[in-house]
């Protein structure tokens, strides 16, 4: 009989709480640095610098980060959720006027130590605010129309700000995440299916722009676009990378070319080998075994979170927790279609695997969220 | 702060609900994911390997070594030198102009092509290296090298490159290496990739073009394991490729050097054969140039003054050129007519200056007559009008036949550039070519090698050649290919009498050993190198009437470029021939004037192996010559220092 089965009649206080985390989830997480940490030594030619070693420094200050959101009890986190929304979207609005412009896109602000990236801090942001919101709305009005703008307002504020950077993925990311909390609180489908809809339309109508003055997409996200839909046709200019990611992953086969022997990463033919594109080389290496096992590591994930989720009464944490473990699952399944020509090329970094500070940082403060509602949870 | 938990079991259904359909949703895009990992890495797996190995293995040719080319002697014609480059790489120099400014401090560089260099580099990628300075001296290389560590991304290297030691003395047989051009790449069907090779030189005329082939070689290869930017990484194998094949030529280096010196700055060309077996000993064509200039790049400058210079220094007089061969073609016409046995050599035409053939008067070089002459006189003393009677009675069917068995009006196989056939015209050419049916008039001109024949330096010396030996002998030009001796070929037999080719040899004789031949200025007076020859002087273009009555009677009236070429064959020594010697002077007046003394010069070089004593020319002439042998010495090439014998 584990610790998980192990109920006590009352939350649990004090230092004592760390008995309460949710360690299989914490020690996954760790196993799936674990496994980026050796890809970047691997693709650094089998070198702790220039990437390895940062990441491990920034794993560890967000395994502490983890631990101390979680030690704060989860009425805390809900009561500043509209804080953290609000702040995040000064963050950004911050960035629209004065951020570092990085690849033709204005996305961060340098903060001397820290590159910091608010559309990533939005990511969990929007979470805790959706959630937060549907927690005080009154069950029974979840489907009425007024209640339905008012949160899509709150998703599609940061989304447009973001896409104006622009960043094409991480507004979707953004969206998307926005809406699965709307989904799990209950809001009827109808809206769900309206939208879609509404999205599909205007996907066409950002394509009717291509070429006019009131063009919507910067031409290096049309490209990428028509790449993903035909890579063969632009094989050394933007198909490129798709080409060569996937060489990678099917020159992998069965069980890799070995670790430190992929000749696709090693020689440089593999775009953003140590950030996005860090699940070929891994894939390249340790072939169809090893990318199914990081696979399954994530979806484990999923299942931990989940099942804390299903287990909590309180509604706002078990939005909170679906809507990070969906975020969560957004990256990377986002990333891993995306290197193997299933969507286009948009972005998305691996999570906890590809090299990044805020990135993991962000990550890491969620899934402190995570622990602590499944601490806080009541008994 | 604390508020209640806020759980109605209606909520949390729908949560709870909510969320396996979601996470059911999760988990069928995660499968969608296994699968195409299982499609991209099972099942195509292999095909997906086989694209990652093209990816990294790149094939880096090695250039072959070119074939050098010797005389038959060893003496070497055409060699390989290392060629001194100082190369860039702009990603390890860093700071681009200041290296460079280091290195012009040190070695002298041209700023054009400095600046040709600069916009390369930024153009190409940073790891190439691009050459900033080529055929730069040991010194100049030595210097950056030393100073290796003040520049960063400056390599000196070597490479091969041609160079021909005897500088102009072969331009015209040999010719010359240069860049592949895109010209040359279209010209070559199915190119081998070697020649894709920036700065690969190839040759572009002359037995270099002709032979290129063989003298190229076969380029190795390595295989290479290189990045996305096709930087090399390691080398995994290595195929060495195959030396070209050295080339012996049939040439002697030492009698071409001679003939050049002789020729000076005449536009004039000289061909000795040996009349045994075929052997080109020397195809002089003057003036000449350094083909090395056309290795190094040749200036627009050094070019045009090439191109634009009347006596065409650029052409090989030898064997591109064809003229009308003049009274030299005069033993041919007599041959046809003994032949035939229309006439036999004792019997006499009276010469008074002049023939009329159809209402057409045809004058004799010589306006008093030569009064009754017969075979012997006629080629001694070169009667025009004793030609044109046996041109009257053979035709020219048979006069162009008899030509066509001395090599005439064919290109003999030599591996030079432009070979030219030469015309030896009969009636159908003309109808074919002028749309005139032929007059009686025109083998009048022919018989005297006037009118439409035409022959080039080579099919003369052949031509003299045959005569000389009676043997059908073939110019052979190359010696041996790699050391293997390539054969002296024969064409058909000449299918003529001794009896007749001694009576033209004789008279040959007499032409440059009798008081009135008209090379007795230009004998021999060694008894056992005693010469057989024969004058020509071709018009270039008839003196018209209007010019008569003005006066111009005479040669040197007339501007140069229509003054009468000179010409001379001969063949040496009489009583065992060894040689035959064409000598042809463009527009140079008199062939008995000036150029049977070179003829006379050059086959006395050609059968002492070297200068001959002053004791072979005739008493009055020994003190011009010796002066005129000084004078040559300055513009011949030391010879004994050069020569090895390595083949």
């Amino acid at each position: 009989m584990s610790y998980l089965e192990y109920t006590v009649k009352t939350v649990p206080t004090g230092l004592r709480k760390i008995l309460f985390f949710n360690w299989p989830l914490a020690i996954l997480l760790t196993a799936i640095a674990a496994l980026g940490v050796l890809q970047l030594y691997s693709v650094a030619g089998g070198s702790f610098t220039p990437w390895a070693s940062p990441q491990i420094k920034r794993f560890i200050l967000g395994f502490l980060l983890m631990v101390m959101v979680g030690m704060l009890p989860i009425w805390f986190w809900r009561s500043v959720s509209s804080l953290a929304y609000l702040c995040a979207l000064g963050l950004l609005l911050f960035v629209e006027f004065f951020g570092a412009v990085g690849m033709g896109a204005k996305r961060w602000i340098d903060l001397g130590f820290i590159n910091l990236q608010p559309s990533e801090v939005m990511k969990i942001a929007l979470i805790m605010a959706i959630a937060s919101y549907y927690d005080w709305l009154p069950l029974e009005k979840t489907s009425k129309i007024i209640w339905v703008i008012l949160p899509a307002a709150i998703i599609l504020l940061p989304a447009a700000l973001v896409l104006r950077q622009p960043d094409l993925g991480t507004a979707i990311l953004l969206t998307l995440g926005g809406a699965v909390v709307m989904f799990l609180a209950g809001v009827h489908w109808a809206y769900f299916i309206t939208m879609i809809t509404a999205g599909i339309g205007l996907i066409s109508i950002v394509f009717q722009s291509q070429g006019t003055s009131w063009q919507m997409l910067k031409d290096y996200q049309f490209r990428r676009i028509e790449t993903f839909l035909d890579p063969t046709n632009d094989p050394l200019g933007a198909g490129y990378n798709i080409i060569q990611s996937k060489i990678a992953l099917g020159s992998g086969g069965w069980s890799g070319r070995g670790f430190m022997q992929g000749t696709q990463s090693r020689l440089n033919f593999l775009p953003e080998k140590h950030t996005d594109f860090i699940f070929t080389t891994l894939a390249e290496e340790f072939g169809f075994i090893g990318a199914i096992s990081l696979l399954s590591l994530y979806a484990l994930v999923l299942v931990f979170c989940i099942l804390s989720a299903l287990k909590n009464k309180d509604r706002f944490s078990s939005l909170l927790i679906f809507g990070i473990a969906s975020t969560f699952f957004l990256f990377f399944a986002v990333n891993m279609s995306m290197v193997m020509g299933l969507v286009p090329v948009v972005g998305v970094p691996l999570p906890l695997v590809s090299y990044g500070g805020s990135a993991m940082l962000i990550l890491m403060i969620g899934f402190g969220l995570v622990q602590s509602a499944h601490v806080h949870r009541p008994r | 702060m604390r508020r209640p938990f806020r759980n109605g079991n209606s909520s949390a259904k729908t949560v709870s609900r909510r969320g396996l359909i979601l996470g059911g949703a999760q988990a069928v895009f995660m499968g969608i994911l296994a699968l195409r990992m299982r499609h991209l890495q099972v099942e195509q797996a292999d095909q997906f390997r086989l694209l990652a190995e093209e990816n990294r293995i790149n094939i880096r040719l090695l250039p072959p070594i070119r074939g050098q080319i010797f005389d038959r002697n060893g003496t070497i014609i055409a060699e390989n030198e290392p060629s001194y480059r100082i190369t860039m790489v702009r990603e390890d120099a860093g700071d681009v102009t200041s290296v460079l400014n280091k290195l012009t401090r040190l070695i002298e560089l041209d700023p054009d092509a400095l600046n040709r260099a600069i916009a390369e580099m930024n153009r190409s990628a940073p790891f190439l290296p691009v050459t900033i300075a080529d055929r730069v001296t040991w010194e100049d290389i030595t210097r950056a090298a030393v100073n290796a560590p003040v520049l960063p991304g400056v390599t000196p290297e070597v490479g091969q490159s041609r160079r021909y030691p005897m500088g102009r003395i072969f331009a015209h047989v040999v010719g010359y290496v240069g860049p592949v051009s895109s010209r040359d790449l279209e010209r070559i069907r199915d190119p081998e990739p070697i020649l894709r090779i920036p700065r690969f030189q190839i040759g572009k005329v002359g037995i270099e073009a002709e032979f290129e082939t063989a003298l190229r070689g076969r380029a190795g290869s390595k295989r290479v394991e290189v990045n996305s930017l096709g930087r090399m990484m390691r080398e995994l194998d290595r195929k060495e490729g195959e030396t070209g094949a050295n080339l012996q030529l049939t040439v002697n280096a030492q009698l071409q050097d001679y003939i050049q010196a002789r020729l000076g700055e005449l536009s004039a060309s000289a061909v000795v054969i040996n009349c045994q077996t075929g052997d080109l000993l020397a195809i002089a064509s003057s003036p000449s140039y350094d083909p090395n200039k056309f290795v190094h790049r040749i200036s627009f400058a050094d070019f045009s003054a090439l191109r634009e210079d009347k006596r065409r220094p650029l052409a090989s007089k030898t064997v591109q050129d064809a003229y009308p061969p003049g009274s030299v073609f005069k033993m041919l016409t007599a041959l046809a007519a003994l032949d035939e046995g229309l006439i036999t050599a004792a019997e006499t035409v009276r010469c008074n200056g002049h023939l009329e053939v159809s209402g057409r008067r045809f004058h004799c070089w010589k306006r008093a007559g030569h009064g009754k002459v017969d075979l012997e006189a006629s080629l001694r003393e070169s009667c025009d009008v004793y030609f044109y009677e046996l041109a009257l009675k053979v035709g020219i069917e048979k006069i162009t036949d008899i030509a066509r068995r001395f090599g005439l009006g064919t290109a003999h196989d030599i591996p030079m550039s432009g070979v030219a056939s030469g015309l030896t015209p009969d009636k159908n050419w003309k109808r074919l070519n002028r749309g005139h049916d032929w007059v009686i008039g025109d083998t009048v001109n022919a018989a005297i090698g006037q009118g439409y024949v035409l022959t080039s330096p080579l099919q003369l010396a052949v031509m003299a050649a045959r005569l000389a030996s009676g043997k059908s002998v073939v110019p052979r030009l190359i010696k041996k290919i790699d050391g293997i001796e390539q054969p002296n070929r024969q064409d058909p037999p000449l299918g003529l009498q001794d009896a007749h080719m001694q009576q033209i040899r004789k008279a040959m004789y007499e032409v440059s050993n009798n008081r009135r031949g008209t090379a007795y200025q230009s004998r021999i007076i060694d008894a056992k190198f005693r010469l057989a020859g024969k004058t020509g002087t071709s018009q270039v273009r008839n003196i018209t009437e209007a010019e008569r009555k003005r006066g111009v009677t005479k040669n040197s009236d007339l501007p140069w470029n229509r003054r009468d070429h000179a010409l001379f064959v001969n063949f040496a020594p009489f009583d065992a021939p060894e040689i035959a010697v064409a000598v042809v002077v463009e527009h140079g007046g008199g062939g008995s004037k000036i150029a049977a003394p070179i003829a006379r010069d050059i086959t006395l070089q050609a059968l002492y192996d070297g200068d001959p004593p002053l004791s072979a020319y005739p008493a009055k002439d020994r003190s011009k010559i010796k002066a005129q042998r000084q004078e040559l010495e300055k513009l011949r090439q030391p010879f004994q220092s050069t020569r090895k014998s390595k083949v």
